[in-house]
């Protein structure tokens, strides 16, 4: 628990840190992902940048028919803000679900996005509300959905020298919710669901299925084609093959999905 | 008992006295080993083996000395020590004793044995030096579990051997097998008592200091038993014990885990002594888990012969301890405790036991709190629901018909202890009631409409604490003895010192010990500073562990008060020129019978006697006294814990939704710390229920190394709990005291699997193993249901 020798900057604008990791530096946000890996040498970045000093980088505000969310806005203010409660429950329900009060007040939805951890609540509940991240690098500024953001297990498309901006969540995921299921009172989900019921059709996303946060493909055509609830459940885990582990067994997890996308379909159609 | 948390009344015995060493812990201000800081101290971190067994073939230090800052890179060849680590325990003299060297010679034994050690500056650069120790290891095959270590052909820990066996504890009556034969039914039952990790708040450190010029030793480290550590250092290291000072700072938690000498603690004082400056070595959390003892890791077959009525007639249990790669301190004794205590407080006259202590590549395990008794109350009180559920009588009343009664007290029990007192009938009742067990089944009902599952679990227990008297220890195997020692100090202001040789890293003494202190002397509590855990003060103390710390510290203080009180008579009745019969003792002053104008306070005498201008024949100046005490008997606290849980149908997740425990620790000092010990202890015990196992892959290497995947409840996991007590004195002591300290975590698991599968009975579920996570739980279910 013992990390190595480090070099450490805060930046104070979006330039400033810009140019720390197109010279090598890995971004720090919340520090809640990358310190422990850090800690247990599974990361041992010779710099850092802190991101905490760009003040761009923070809160939320209503643009067209999204709502852009700065990278760094931690889990506690997303869980906390009036619009997101308003127009993409899901993801606030998902934040105030992270961890402790502690990991909320610094860990960050960028970073969430960033770690990509294959047990994150962030990922799956942004890919059930359908958002997006504005991703800025030497080249320029691009937007990736947030499905085509994560590839692998801490695994996504953004290139060492980007930083991820902003977020952008739909206006139009208010009829959603996150179910999530864990062991002890505070803890990581051993599965969590998102599920979001738009104009345009269901669409639910799970965490801790495999090595990225997935669409529940079954579940969201069964319910779009008119099906019953049950026959989506019996869908839910289609495709899906979760690791088993100390957690339980694949049968065991793919279960589980089922039945946390009928609570979360539940409670979001409640809504 | 409703305790008011919040107002301190007065500070005698029996008060619920706010805890005096709370304002430093909880503003911040204890001072713990990684607080220390000596000139010129460096820092250690030790190389350990990633392989569960492996040949060292090499050791290359040379890039981890050309790093700046690394001052030197210790192996076995290099570090100056006479011997490996010792185990005190030995029962039936023929335990096996493999070497357990300083840091490891030619073999590794388990992930995480200790192999080299990088002294530097500081931790970070020390850090940067391990991983540029270049070791070379042939991996070895593995065994991990305990079971299978015994079986043929299975790969040997210990080459030297012929088998993985340690040694064999048997304790067969003579009645057994007609009893067993007489039997109206055997009932079996097999109970995996998984391996957990104790998990003090506070990880070990410690700094050795070995001075050159006049050769003594300083060590400060975390412990629970600074003069064990002295001992063991004096040896290991090859100086005097006259040399060697043991600083115990305060210690945030023990558990068990600091009821050692470790590697580490021997390692700091020869590198100390090779690089001539003080080293200091923190743990941390990831190394703590491989690097510090493991508890339970026990799996027990049950064979209860019964008669038509539940009683037990015939008990046999055979079981097989996993002892991991080495034998640490106690390592031997943990399971022999076990032993003592399988058949609970049930009157079991024949009994057979058999328990086969084994080797494996594993970390080693001793004592957890509770240490070998947990093991043994969970299995029989496991085993009594089996019992119930096939004669299909209550679990409450399967229990009452074997209860040892008030009147078999004091009660020799089958496995050879004297149980000292106990009305465990009456604690159930009480228990009973405080739970509303009798409205159980409509709450049942209502859960059922609800959808979940609802079951209501009892455990009923025995311990046996207060460890322990000298020759039992050493009938035992046990190369030390269990007195301890107090000494009661009076400052010439009338101001008292107590020097305890127990060891508080978590307990409260100097609270307790200032509330008996004021009780039996007059000297508030507010005017008494208890001291501990430092070899520069006391003659030799014992330390804290096994609940002995009332039940023999305690002791040890209440002799030397009364030795106090006594010399201030005889001062007394000098100085009012009076026979010593004709005083009486007020609480804080001698006087003169029934004449109180004519009185000697106890800070008077103090000072009296300091001054000694005018002492009585044959008397000393000062008024101190010391006491070694070796207690008569152990104690034996018993208790009923009742739990009621709420089990998720679609995913398995238990609820515990009240807890309710009745314990009997005989006379209580400050109820306030007993009920802190009793919720303690819970929340470990439901740890170990729901949550925890320290699991090992195939190939040894540990898949619950961090904090991630070892589940720990936090606050937000404990359940309402309702305590209470019943107090039975013991007589073996004359304060009446049993102790408290393992009493919630010996009495916690088994009610909560009981209660979990006895919401689950109505599937035809007869048993679910430890930690019942969700997914076991799950599976279980859908086993039986498919
Ligand atoms: C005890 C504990 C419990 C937790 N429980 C949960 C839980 O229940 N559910 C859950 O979802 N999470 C949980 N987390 C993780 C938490 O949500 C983290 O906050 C999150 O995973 C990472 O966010 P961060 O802001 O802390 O990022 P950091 O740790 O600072 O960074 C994480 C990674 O992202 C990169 N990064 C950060 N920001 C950017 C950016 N703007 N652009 C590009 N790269 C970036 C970093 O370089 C790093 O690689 C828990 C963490 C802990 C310690």
């Amino acid at each position: 628990m013992i990390p190595s020798t480090l070099e450490y900057t805060k930046a104070r604008s979006i330039d400033e840190a810009l140019a720390a990791v197109a010279a090598g530096a890995r971004p720090l946000a919340g520090g809640m992902s990358l310190l422990p890996m850090m800690r247990l040498r599974l990361a041992s970045p010779g710099a850092v940048v802190d991101l905490g000093g760009v003040p761009e980088l923070v809160g939320v505000c209503e643009d067209g028919d999204e709502l852009a969310v700065g990278a760094m806005t931690t889990h506690r203010a997303i869980a906390n803000d009036p619009l997101i409660a308003r127009h993409c429950h899901v993801v606030a329900q998902a934040a105030a679900g992270v961890g402790s009060m502690t990991i909320r007040n610094r860990g960050t939805i960028g970073g969430s996005l960033a770690h990509a951890d294959p047990h994150g609540d962030l990922p799956a509940a942004i890919l059930a509300a359908g958002g997006a991240v504005i991703v800025r690098g030497p080249g320029g500024e691009r937007r990736v959905d947030v499905g085509d953001l994560i590839t692998s297990y801490l695994t996504t498309t953004i290139a060492d020298d980007e930083l991820i901006t902003q977020v952008r969540l739909p206006k139009d995921a208010a009829q959603s919710a996150y179910a999530k299921f864990h062991r002890r009172a505070i803890d990581w989900s051993i599965i969590g669901v998102g599920v979001s019921i738009g104009a345009d059709g269901v669409r639910a996303a799970a965490t801790g299925v495999g090595e990225r946060p997935m669409r529940l493909t079954g579940f969201e055509s069964v319910l779009d084609g008119g099906g019953s609830l049950e026959a989506a459940i019996a869908r839910a885990a289609e495709g899906l093959s979760p690791t088993a582990d100390l957690d339980g067994s694949t049968e065991y997890k793919q279960h589980l999905v089922g039945v946390l996308a009928a609570r979360a379909y539940a409670e979001a159609s409640s809504r | 008992m409703a305790v008011d948390y919040t107002t301190q009344t007065t500070g005698g015995i029996g008060d619920a006295v706010l805890r005096k060493e709370d304002r430093k812990f909880v503003t911040g201000e204890g001072r713990y080993v990684d607080d220390l800081k000596l000139p010129a101290m460096l820092h250690a971190v030790f190389v350990r083996s990633p392989f569960g067994h492996a040949r060292i073939t090499a050791i290359d230090t040379s890039a981890a000395l050309a790093l700046p800052g690394v001052h030197a890179v210790l192996t076995h060849a290099t570090l100056p020590v006479e011997t490996g680590v010792l185990s005190a325990s030995n029962p039936g003299g023929d335990v096996r004793h493999p070497e357990q060297a300083i840091l490891a010679k030619e073999f590794a034994r388990y992930a995480g044995e200790p192999v080299a050690m990088v002294i530097a500056d500081d931790r970070y650069i020390a850090r940067d030096g391990a991983d540029l120790v270049h070791v070379d290891y042939d991996p070895l095959p593995v065994v991990v579990d305990a079971e299978k270590a015994l079986e043929p052909g299975a790969p040997l820990v210990h080459a030297e051997y012929d088998s993985n066996l340690v040694k064999t504890l048997e304790h067969v009556t003579d009645g057994f097998d007609d009893a067993m034969a007489k039997a109206a039914r055997v009932i079996k039952l097999r109970v995996d008592n998984q391996r957990v990790t104790p998990m003090p708040m506070e990880t070990r450190g410690c700094i050795g200091d070995w001075s050159d010029s006049t050769g003594e030793v300083t060590l400060y480290t975390s412990t629970q038993v600074a003069h064990f550590v002295r001992t063991f250092v004096s040896i290991v290291c090859g100086t005097s014990e006259a040399k060697v000072r043991v600083v115990t700072p305060d210690v945030g938690g023990g558990f068990g885990a600091k009821l050692n000498t470790y590697r580490e603690e021997f390692a700091v004082c020869a590198a100390s002594h090779a690089v001539g400056r003080p080293i200091k070595w923190i743990e941390d959390r990831t190394e703590n888990a491989v690097a510090t003892i493991h508890g339970r890791a026990q799996v027990q077959y049950y064979e209860a012969g019964v008669d038509d009525n539940g009683r037990i007639v015939a008990l046999k249990f055979d079981a097989v301890q996993n002892n991991g790669a080495y034998n640490m301190l106690l390592t031997p004794s943990i399971s022999h405790l076990t032993l003592f205590m399988v058949p609970g407080l049930y009157d079991i006259q024949d009994i057979s036991i058999r328990i086969r202590q084994t080797f494996t590549n594993t970390t080693p395990t001793d004592a957890y709190r509770g240490a070998g008794r947990p093991e043994a109350t969970h299995g029989i009180e496991r085993l009594m629901d089996a019992i119930a559920d096939d004669l299909g009588i209550d679990a409450a009343e399967v229990r009452r018909r074997n209860f040892i009664q008030p009147e078999q007290f004091p009660y020799s029990s089958a496995t050879g202890l004297i149980y000292d007192s106990g009305e465990y009938e009456a604690n159930l009742d009480k228990a009973l009631e405080l739970s509303d067990y009798a409205g159980f089944p409509a709450r049942r009902a209502e859960s059922e409409q609800n959808g979940k599952h609802r079951g209501i679990g009892l455990s009923t227990y025995v311990e046996v604490c207060g460890l322990a008297p000298s020759a039992v220890t050493a009938a035992l195997g046990i190369g030390a003895p269990g007195w301890e020692h107090s000494t009661v100090r009076l400052h010439p202001t009338g101001k008292a010192t107590v020097i305890t040789g127990t060891s508080p890293h978590g307990q409260g003494h100097a609270t307790s010990w200032s509330q008996i202190t004021q009780t039996e002397l007059g000297i508030p509590f507010d005017d008494v500073e208890v001291i501990h855990g430092d070899t520069a003060f006391q003659p030799y103390g014992l330390g804290t562990y096994g609940s002995r710390s009332l039940a023999v510290g305690g002791i040890a203080l209440y002799r030397s008060l009364g030795k106090v009180r006594e010399k201030a008579r005889e001062l007394a009745a000098h100085l009012l020129e009076c026979s010593i019969d004709d005083l009486e003792w007020t609480g804080t002053a001698w006087q003169v019978k029934g004449s109180p104008d004519r009185a000697k306070t106890i800070q008077e005498l103090a000072y009296a006697g300091w001054t000694s201008a005018s002492l009585p024949e044959g008397i000393e100046p000062v008024l101190e006294a010391t006491t070694f005490h070796d207690p008569p008997n152990f104690t034996f606290p018993n208790g009923t814990h009742v739990c009621e849980v709420e089990i998720d149908p679609e995913t398995g997740r238990i609820e515990i939704l009240n807890y309710t425990a009745v314990d009997d620790c005989g006379n209580v000092i400050n109820p306030l710390i007993v009920d802190g010990q009793v919720h303690g202890g819970i929340i470990q015990g439901l740890g170990q229920a729901l949550f925890e196992e320290t699991v090992y892959g195939e190939d040894g290497q540990m898949l619950t190394p961090t904090l991630v995947e070892y589940l720990v409840p936090s606050a937000a996991d404990v359940p309402p709990m309702t305590l209470s007590r019943t107090v039975t004195p013991s007589p073996s002591n004359p304060l009446g005291v049993k102790g408290i300290g393992e009493a919630g975590t010996i009495g916690a698991s088994a009610a909560i699997v009981n209660a979990a599968v006895d919401a689950l009975s109505g599937l035809g579920i007869r048993h679910l193993e430890m930690p019942m996570q969700p997914g076991r739980v799950w599976k279980a279910m859908q086993e039986a249901t498919s």
